[in-house]
């Protein structure tokens, strides 16, 4: 269970507002790539989000580069969950990489309103907020081995492991 | 049809060979995948025949070391260039280069380009390192750039580039293709620049979302090697998993010309791989009869020059409706239109007119074999007489690293491929984007103007 409140935005949000691209190739470590998340487009987003807050946004969110920081400074954040009308391709990727649910569900991404509290059972796929309950199509199976690996990284080091243990 | 490809070969219909008709992505994936054909939606793991990275390599090597490998599977599939923040301009940026130029040597990375020769998509299609029908997979959102040549370009995430370091491998899904068909040669004054964002404007930028946006008709034929890298690249900015421009003689030629430039650098080295390939046989064409998700087709008598205004790719403009906006800095450049056709354009443009007061215009070719030629051919003096600053080749300015960062308030035309708020370092300055020969005339003007209005 995800539980939280939302930070709502509209449709393209951008990696550029997510995580500017003048801090792509010198910004370390979690506390620094955290403190830049969303500077250009919510200034008070990242001192204030909260442990399991979920970010909300319109139609092909993450649009633009491919820089992983866009979804990483989320997770170092403690974003729960983001929910979409839809994703651009390679911010979905770098989310569930990243062991950050991405769920497309335009119905509650138009129902939800900027810092209401919103709870999301990953179990019966469902988001509560205060519009009501909106159910959410299964992750791919290939999504959830991810996620349940705990991101690609994990996934990766299990399979080599494997493929040692058996050579 | 030209010299090279039979009609046979071009768009064969899918029901005479007894088989169901394929886009391009599926028989690419299928290739790639090591399958004999592959659905729509279907996940497959793929080994792509290169893996792209640029200045984010350092970051890509912290994450493949918890792999606890000590060599990468795939060195000799491996590209890297220096880029995005060239020649670095500032200590973290030159110690970043200064760890990437370790792990080049400590893995033997053959194929890797130091700092000024150029943006990762031009060089590799320039040192033909990727051929038709091959799969490039880059930590760069613009690797659909490849399109151009008839290849599967997709951009993913640095963990993702570390997995293929680590395994050779990536699960992709096939995607839906969208057919886009232009019949007729662009008429002057127009470019695949304005095509790209005529289709983004009309379509939206989640227009292409997740698909392969894959092209044909006359107005593709017609079009120069320069334009069709413009096309394909753009299509990173309509959503687009992957490009696709069929390949004919024109292809053939820019790679064989690339392929023999590699070899006459190797002086002499014998080495088994010295033999061209047979690039002709390798085009991968899509079926006549193929299922699309959508098709979308243009005449090119009715595009005209056009813009992206602030601070959406897809918020677009005939060039009549926002010239005369000021501007304070104009820029030519990028993996979109940073080569030898842009600057040609540009050069026409201010060839003996200066840039305005008020305004400065910066020129970065995308490469420094693009450089090499603009100079050869009186480019570069006929711009840097005008008042241009030449920067070196790379990504300049263009996502806000340096060389031409615009001070808050002001406006800035480029021939870049965003205009995301803060894309080109400040969060309150505009970007608005064209083609080369408008930034250029707009740079004259010292507001946005059309160019056939100048020369």
């Amino acid at each position: 269970m995800i539980q939280g409140r939302a930070w709502k935005y509209g449709d393209n949000v951008n990696t550029d507002v997510l995580f500017p691209g003048k801090h792509t190739y010198t910004a370390k470590g979690r506390e620094e790539i955290a403190s830049h998340a969303l500077e250009d487009l919510d200034p008070a987003f990242a001192p204030n989000v909260r442990e399991g807050d979920v970010v909300i946004g319109g139609r092909n969110f993450g649009c633009g580069s491919s820089r992983e920081q866009a979804a990483t400074c989320l997770v170092y954040n403690g974003v729960g969950a983001v929910i979409a009308q839809s994703f651009a391709r390679i911010f979905y990727r770098n989310a569930i990489n990243n062991g950050l649910l991405a769920i497309v569900c335009p119905e509650a991404a138009q129902a939800i309103r900027g810092q209401e509290p919103v709870s999301i059972d990953l179990e019966r796929r469902t988001i509560e907020c205060a519009a009501g309950c909106f159910e959410f199509p299964a992750l791919s199976a290939t999504v959830q081995e991810i996620l349940e690996a705990g991101g690609l990284v994990e996934q990766v080091k299990r399979r080599l492991a494997s493929v040692r243990s058996n050579s | 049809m030209d010299r090279h490809f039979s009609s046979q070969q071009m768009g064969q219909a899918g029901d005479e060979r007894g088989q169901v008709a394929r886009t391009f992505a599926q028989k690419a994936l299928a290739r790639a995948a090591g399958l004999d054909s592959v659905e729509v939606g279907e996940v497959v793991d793929v080994r792509p025949d290169v893996v792209l990275s640029h200045d984010n390599t350092a970051a890509i090597r912290e994450t493949w070391l918890q792999f606890g490998q000590e060599r990468i599977v795939i060195p000799q599939k491996l590209a890297i260039t220096l880029d995005h923040a060239v020649p670095a301009p500032t200590t973290r940026h030159a110690q970043n280069h200064a760890e990437i130029r370790a792990f080049v040597r400590e893995q033997g990375i053959r194929h890797f380009f130091e700092v000024g020769r150029g943006i990762c998509h031009q060089v590799l299609s320039e040192e033909a390192l990727v051929l038709p029908g091959q799969m490039i997979l880059g930590a760069d959102s613009h690797t659909p750039h490849f399109g151009w040549l008839g290849a599967f370009g997709a951009g993913v995430g640095r963990s993702e580039v570390a997995a293929l370091w680590a395994t050779g491998e990536l699960w992709l899904r096939v995607p839906e293709s969208v057919r886009i068909v232009l019949e007729g040669e662009l008429p002057k004054g127009v470019t695949a620049k304005d095509f790209a964002l005529r289709i983004i404007g009309d379509w939206g930028a989640d227009g292409g979302l997740y698909a392969s946006v894959e092209f044909s008709g006359s107005g593709l034929e017609a079009m120069s090697v320069d334009s069709r890298m413009a096309l394909a690249n753009m299509m990173a900015e309509f959503g687009a998993k992957s490009s696709y421009i069929p390949p004919d003689g024109k292809t053939v030629a820019y790679l064989h010309e690339g392929l023999l430039r590699r070899r006459t650098r190797k002086s002499g080295a014998a080495s088994t791989d010295d033999r061209l390939p047979e690039i002709e046989e390798m085009g991968v064409f899509p079926d006549e009869d193929a299922a699309y998700r959508a098709t979308y087709r243009y005449s090119s008598d009715e595009l005209e020059p056009t813009v992206a205004c602030p601070h959406t790719v897809d918020n677009v403009a005939p060039l009549s409706a926002v010239a005369g906006t000021e501007v304070q800095q104009a820029f030519i450049g990028t993996c979109t239109n940073g080569r030898l056709e842009d600057i040609a354009e540009a050069a026409a443009v201010v060839q003996g007119r200066q840039v305005a007061v008020g305004t400065r215009l910066l020129v970065i070719p995308a490469s420094s074999l693009v450089l090499q030629e603009a100079m050869r051919r009186g480019y570069i003096q006929a711009l840097i007489a005008a008042g241009a600053a030449i920067g070196t080749p790379g990504c300049g300015p263009c996502m806000g690293n340096h060389m031409g960062v615009p001070a808050t308030g002001e406006v800035t035309i480029a021939s870049a491929n965003r205009n995301f708020r803060g894309r080109m370092g400040t969060r309150d300055a505009e970007v608005y984007l064209a083609s080369p020969a408008v930034v250029a005339a707009s740079a004259v003007a010292g507001r946005i103007a059309d160019p056939r209005d100048i020369v």
